[in-house]
């Protein structure tokens, strides 16, 4: 640093020599305030989303730099929500970001007393293996009069209406093509 | 460069704080008559700005729980609820614009003692305790609790005033049927005034005056002093708690360098907060004010559009719908350093002639 | 519509900025009421009263819009000579069966069906299945050709049937009933008729506060009555439009995961109805039927094409063989039920809380607690994830972790912006989201986890040769996941919208499927959203950019129309109404239909078009029949078929009042669904006795500043310091009443539990007059539960389990409870005062609620209608 730079980043120097006597605007200004930027401005990329709250369907800009969510704010182009969002869309940020968030699997044991941590992989194979048992357990192949059942209510699911299409679809195949018809979502709710 | 106005008067601030063409003054303008109390300005605020949750305390003012502006929120929507007799009733909607032929709210329902003056009293504390209220920290909102008489309900019930932001004005307390009902809504937010008291008590520089003509506090420059907190006249700037700096709404001064618009107003589902250049703001309230009018709602007025007010008109100002009071506003705010230069003179006098006696006494002594 | 959804209601404040009216009938003062021209305050669970009232304002003074009516809907139709009203049976129509309490709905029917009724017990099966849900031609089929008086001066006819069916609710009566005022009530009717007819529309906006009856849907067909008699669908500015809650609860419906549907709304198989895959598809084309439900064949084949591939085959019906079976009501309430019975294993929720977010919460948890194994996949630790731990049950010692034997894995989710894919908003439009970031640690999509559960499965059964594994074996299901581990959204979303077998194109549209296995598709209506190869869901032509409709924002089901029916905005010839509501019009010099919108209606069949002698399906179309789904092609003021509780809207008290039905003997729905059992009483309701140990009406709902269980707003810090703790809205006479104190405690109590909350008293709340009582509500929001940064009791635990008959929803926006100042007492002392206010209130173990309230005599007219409506047929 120069020691002119030096001398005029001193405020009062700015104040007696600029153009703001009574130092409460230009001279006042801190290096920090004159290199602001949004940080939308600096993100890396932008994806084009759709709020996860009630089904207006508004439009969110998500903006990411470094790999993570740096904000999300309504997408102006939208013609549903013009860009704007309700508290609970504009908290949207917190919602993906938030330390309150689960990370990590964890499982209770039968008579258990607390969490405990578990691998993903295990998870997916213990759960596995209790679809197909309890399926096996409570398998009808056919009613009283000999009609097809081919199906087990052994097993039930209830899901969440912020579930993707794709998903649903997915969801309804699987359970469908193993025979189990208790699956229902909270559009019944 | 400073003028005749620099401390009181019409001015455009930001000419006046040194900027060389400086770009056209920005502001808000808040149109409470189409409010609907969701917050969203709040909440977009304090995730675009990192501020902290302000406590998790129902305050039971209506459906207020943020209470007021303070260091953690810089927007606050205050909930007025209003009961009103049938005289002129002009049903649920009187708030936002229709004639008055429509029955009130509660026209024809079985009537009886109102209750937001009596829950203003309790959320403010202002009666006594009853026991089956559980351990609440004192009202947030200073102004509401200074404007809170300790007067409680008679034993009938019946409506009496408590001068709470919530409840009725002097003169207001009803003796007819409660037929109508009015929910008020409002934003409110710091007023970025043209003479901004907080930014002339500023012993560090901390806060200043943008480009914009906003008025900002740099949190790198704030040493947490607190001049600028008994000098708003508004009662908006706040300091933190844990680092004891002063906060308050910076306009999105990041935002609107980039020009983008202010998180509140981006977010605002109904155009409530408007944002762009002051001057095409008021011309647009005026016209609004004039709409309103004309729909029958004659209550519709400005607060701090007015370049010759206490403060030199205000950067963020209000389409009200009843009296500023009502809102918990100051009706006639003025500049807390209004008499600054006056005061200088009278001080630089002083001290002139007390140089003055100094030399003539060490010439004096010479002598 | 202010309260829960802001974003949506800046339309209704840019309208009331043009000049439209705004008018809002809510049980309280709401933020949405705030902006209304009007308010009317309205006792919650009496809507169809009111909007009875208006039908019958409508009718009597003939405000209809007659050229609309006479050409689209089904107002000259004959109603068969069998139809006994619930004017002639105290509030029973003809045919209720006692046994089943349900009704054979024969004498239903247009004139001439008599000897086409319905087999025995099929309403009861159909109510057991939620048939309501279905395609619209579930039920019995419609003929074709239904005898006609243009005139409207048949006594049979839909029009005199109608008008005397809603004769009696009369504006005296809404007073009565509903506690509206009748000058507030007439401001209603007057406003919205005005604004009705050629040269104006009026829009009908609803949410759940409507659904969540035991008479749900019949609210909704009467909001549909009056804007088809005022001429309001399928035009612009008009409609009957359902805010949804849920980012796509709409697509949660199209591609269903609800235990009696497949997606497209096709009817999952029923184990004596579709036996087999003839009766399958004939159940859902009706032979000889009107309309596009005629291909069913189609879009049912289509879709075992997506799932099985080459397996299936025309040899082997495709592999229907390989579907499972319902056998009656498995819907997620008896699901509870059954847990608590022992009788289910497994529970997977998938974002979901029931703990919170479900009628009569502490069933939920109990039954929970008496499985082997939960998976609970969110975002954040909910309470449905802890019952075991510190659940309210915990505190009273109903179930203890050392005792509590279930399982549970916890497995953390993505969020939105970890993952791409669709959802559906509420006007039925698919929007595509990009993937901004990879999920963190173990949080992974429902598309990740149900890929891996399923090749996990498919990978332990390879070997097996057992018939019960082969739809799993044959599943198409290895194709999803083309690099790494993540299933590709778009490639199931392609899959959804279906391919042409032979070419390995995309389909561009429905009409492009084929019965013969030749074409595929996941769900029939969203086909056309990946036309010309194109993700049509991803489109975001700025709106600046495009015209009001916005067409190239996204798709929308059917076939990217934006407003359904919208044949119907213009006249039978095809022009348009007005000039103003243009929207959809005949060019006679193109031949075809054009607009803003794409027609709802074949692109080249003229206004003029009449189906020749004997026509079935798409070509038995007329040129004038705008309800292009429906059977005989109109629209509905009489529903002939496929309602569970009656062909026309008719007012009963809720499963729960403390009000006498003032119009008919009959209480309550007589044909909603129940389940009377210990762990599910019912307070008593009129005519029964002690209604006064709850004389209280609540209803709960939404705030702005909360969603749903909580789940996804109580966890954060910014909604949660907006509405931090559980409250209850009561007026200041009620609260002088029970000696309520603002911000004190309340206690709620009806048969089910005790939850306690802090007492807001408000002006927003009055006391209505209903007949010569006083009738207090409250208000009560059901966010909170146990877990999280904010906590309280949860609303939910106050409701019971009782249903709508036609999609087997529940009854949760209103009910009695009493209301006492305090805190509620706490450990095993709640399960003792919940106790004593059933003690109080008469309720045993066993306490049976009357399912009719008419005499006997009554009942046996109703049932004998059945019979000697046959005879008169086969005369």
């Amino acid at each position: 640093m120069g020691v002119k730079t030096w001398i005029e980043g001193w405020p009062v120097y700015r104040q007696l020599t600029g153009t703001d006597p009574l130092g409460r605007g230009a001279a006042a200004q801190s290096a920090r305030s004159k290199s602001l930027t949004a940080r939308t401005e600096t993100a890396d990329s932008v994806a084009k989303s759709v709020c996860p709250y009630c089904a207006v369907g508004c439009g969110q800009r998500v903006f990411v730099k470094d790999g993570e969510v740096v904000q999300i704010e309504g997408d102006p182009d939208s013609p549903i929500s013009k860009g704007r969002l309700c508290p609970k869309g504009s908290a949207s940020k917190s919602l993906v970001t938030s330390d309150r968030r689960q990370r990590k699997v964890l499982y209770r044991r039968p008579y258990g007393k607390d969490w405990e941590e578990l691998d993903l992989d295990t998870a997916m194979e213990m759960i596995a293996d209790r679809v197909l048992a309890a399926r096996e357990e409570t398998w009808e192949d056919a009613d009283a009069d000999g009609r097809p059942l081919n199906r087990t209510l052994g097993i039930s699911s209830l899901g969440g209406a912020t579930l993707d299409n794709e998903e649903n679809y997915l969801i309804k195949k699987l359970f469908t093509a193993m025979g189990a018809v208790q699956i229902e979502n909270q559009a019944r709710i | 460069m400073a003028g005749p106005n620099s401390f009181y008067g019409p001015l455009d601030p930001a000419p006046d704080a040194g900027y060389v063409d400086a770009p056209p003054r920005m502001g808000f303008f808040t149109d409470t008559s189409v409010c609907i109390g969701c917050k969203a300005c709040e909440v977009a605020c304090k995730e675009w700005n990192a501020v902290p949750d302000d406590g998790f305390n129902l305050l039971g003012q209506s459906y207020d729980n943020t209470g007021g502006l303070t260091a953690n929120s810089w927007r606050h929507v205050a909930f007025i609820e209003q009961p009103g007799s049938s005289s002129g009733g002009c049903g649920g909607g009187c708030s936002s614009g229709q004639a008055t032929t429509t029955p009130g709210a509660f026209a024809g329902l079985p009537s009886g003692p109102s209750a937001s003056a009596h829950s203003a009293a309790v959320a403010s504390q202002t009666v006594p305790d009853t026991g089956t209220a559980p351990g609440i920290g004192p009202a947030f909102d200073a102004l509401a609790a200074a404007a809170t008489t300790s007067s409680i309900l008679d034993k009938s019930g019946s409506s009496q005033f408590l001068g709470m932001p919530g409840s009725d004005l002097p003169g207001r307390t009803l003796d007819a049927p409660r037929e109508d009902f009015r929910w008020l809504m409002m934003s409110n937010v710091c007023k970025h005034c043209t003479h901004a008291g907080c930014l002339d008590v500023c012993p560090t520089g901390a806060l200043f005056r943008t480009e914009f003509g906003t008025v900002v506090v740099q949190s790198d420059i704030c040493n947490g002093c607190g001049y600028c907190v008994p000098a708003c006249p508004y009662g908006v700037i706040d300091r933190r708690e844990d680092d004891g700096r002063a906060w308050k709404c910076t306009l999105c001064y990041d935002r609107i360098g980039d020009g983008l618009t202010p998180a509140c107003a981006k977010a605002c589902p109904t155009e409530s907060i408007q944002y762009g250049e002051l001057d095409e703001l008021r011309e647009r309230a005026a016209a609004r004010v004039a709409a309103l009018h004309e729909q029958g709602v004659s209550e519709a007025r400005l607060y701090g559009n007015e370049p010759d007010d206490g403060v030199g008109g205000d950067g963020a100002f209000f389409l009200l719908l009843d009296e500023p009071e009502v809102y918990g506003l100051p009706p006639d705010p003025v500049v807390t350093t209004r008499d600054l230069p006056a005061m200088y003179k009278r001080a630089g006098l002083a001290a002139l002639a007390m140089a003055a006696t100094a030399v003539v006494s060490f010439l004096g002594s010479r002598s | 519509m202010a309260e829960a959804h802001p974003v949506g209601f800046q339309y209704v404040v840019e309208a009331k900025k043009r000049g439209a009216k705004v008018i809002h009938i809510d049980p309280r003062f709401t933020r949405t009421s705030a902006l209304a021209h009007s308010y009317v305050p309205v006792r919650a669970g009496a809507d169809i009263a009111f909007l009875g009232g208006v039908i019958n304002y409508i009718l009597s003074h003939e405000k209809d819009f007659r050229e609309y009516v006479l050409a689209y809907t089904n107002a000259a139709m004959l109603v068969h000579e069998g139809f006994q009203d619930t004017e002639d049976l105290a509030g029973l129509f003809s045919g209720y069966d006692e046994e089943l309490k349900a009704y054979d709905q024969s004498t239903w029917q247009y004139a001439g069906q008599g000897d086409e009724g319905q087999e025995e017990g099929a309403s009861h099966v159909d109510r057991e299945t939620a048939s309501g849900l279905e395609q619209e031609s579930h039920g019995p089929p419609i003929p074709a050709d239904v005898p006609r008086d243009d005139t409207l001066q048949d006594p049979r006819c839909v029009y005199q049937v109608l008008k005397r069916h809603y004769a009696r609710y009369t504006p005296e009566v809404v007073e009565r009933l509903c506690g509206v005022p009748q000058e507030k009530f007439l401001e209603v009717c007057e406003a919205w008729t005005s604004n009705s007819g050629r040269e104006k529309t009026t829009a009908l906006v609803y949410s759940v506060g409507w659904t969540q009856h035991s008479v749900g849907v019949q609210y909704i067909r009467a909001g549909a009555i009056i804007q088809l008699l005022l001429g309001n669908m399928g035009r612009p500015g008009g409609g009957v439009m359902a805010l949804r809650g849920h980012a796509s609860i709409q697509g949660s419906t199209d591609i269903p995961t609800l235990f009696n549907l497949l997606p497209g709304y096709l009817p999952m198989p029923h184990h004596e109805q579709h036996e087999t895959f003839s009766k399958w598809i004939d159940a859902i084309r009706h032979p000889g039927q009107k309309g596009f439900w005629a291909n069913a064949e189609s879009y049912a084949v289509s879709l075992l094409k997506s799932y099985f591939g080459d397996a299936a085959t025309k040899d082997n019906d495709f592999g229907y063989g390989w579907m499972p079976r319902l056998t009656g009501d498995h819907g997620t309430y008896r699901q509870v039920l059954d847990m608590i019975d022992g009788k289910i294993k497994g529970y997977f929720l998938l974002g979901q809380n029931p703990a919170v977010g479900s009628a009569h919460g502490r069933a939920q948890r109990l039954g929970m607690a008496n499985l082997d194994w939960l998976v609970v996949r969110d975002l954040f630790m909910i309470e449905s994830a802890t019952f075991w731990k510190d659940g309210p049950e915990v505190a009273t010692g109903e179930i203890t972790p050392e005792t509590c034997k279930t399982e549970v894995f916890f497995m953390p989710a993505a969020s939105h912006v970890e993952k791409e894919g669709t959802f559906t908003q509420t006007q039925r439009m698919l929007q595509w989201r990009e993937k901004a970031v990879e999920p963190a640690g173990d949080c992974r999509s429902e598309l990740w986890f149900f890929y891996h559960l399923g090749r996990l499965l498919r990978e332990r059964l390879a070997d097996s040769t057992l018939p019960r594994d082969q739809g799993l074996l044959n599943l198409t299901w290895d194709h999803y996941v083309p690099e790494g581990d993540e299933p590709s959204g778009e490639i199931v979303l392609q899959e959804i919208n279906g391919y042409n077998l032979e070419t390995g194109k995309l389909l561009s549209s429905f009409t492009e499927m084929k019965p013969d296995g030749s074409t595929s598709g996941g769900c029939w209506i969203y086909t056309g959203v990946y036309k010309d190869g194109v993700n049509q869901a991803a489109r975001r032509k700025p709106r600046t950019e495009q015209d009001w409709v916005a067409r190239e924002w996204g798709w929308a089901w059917p076939a990217d129309r934006r407003t359904l029916y919208n044949r119907a905005s213009a006249d039978p010839e095809g022009k348009p109404w007005s000039e103003k509501k243009k929207y959809v019009w005949w060019d006679s010099d193109a031949g075809e239909w054009t607009g803003y919108d794409v027609p709802d209606f074949e692109k080249t069949k003229p206004p003029s078009y009449r189906p020749p002698e004997g026509a079935t399906g798409v070509e038995a179309i007329s040129g004038d029949d705008a309800f292009i789904m429906q059977g005989d092609g109109k629209g509905w003021l009489y529903a002939p078929s496929g309602l569970i509780d009656g062909p026309m809207p008719t007012h009963y008290e809720p499963a729960e009042s403390g009000v006498r039905n003032p119009l008919y003997d009959q209480q309550a729905n007589p044909t909603r669904k129940i389940y009377d059992r210990s762990d599910n009483l019912t307070n008593p309701s009129a005519p029964e006795a002690h209604t006064d140990v709850y004389p209280y009406v609540f209803s709960t709902s939404r705030l702005t500043e909360h969603h749903t269980a909580g789940g996804m707003s109580r966890q954060l810090a910014y909604l949660s310091e907006l509405q931090p703790e559980m409250f209850i809205e009561v007026s200041p006479q009620l609260a002088a009443e029970r000696g309520l104190e603002h911000l004190g405690w309340a206690t709620i109590v009806t048969a089910r539990s005790a939850i306690e909350a802090r007492v807001m008293v408000t002006d927003r709340m009055r006391p209505l007059r209903i007949e010569d009582r006083l009738v207090h509500q409250v208000w009560l929001p059901y966010h909170w539960g146990h877990e999280g940064l904010v906590t309280g009791d949860a609303a939910n635990d106050l409701i019971g389990i009782t249903l709508d008959p036609n999609v087997l929803i529940q009854e949760s926006k209103v009910g009695t409870c009493d209301v006492r100042a305090g805190r509620r007492p706490t450990g095993a002392e709640l399960t003792a005062y919940v106790q004593s206010f059933r003690d109080r209130a008469g309720l045993a173990p066993d306490h049976k609620q009357p399912m009719t309230t008419v005499d006997q005599a009554t009942l046996d007219a109703s049932g004998a209608a059945d019979g000697s409506s046959d005879e008169d047929g086969d005369s």
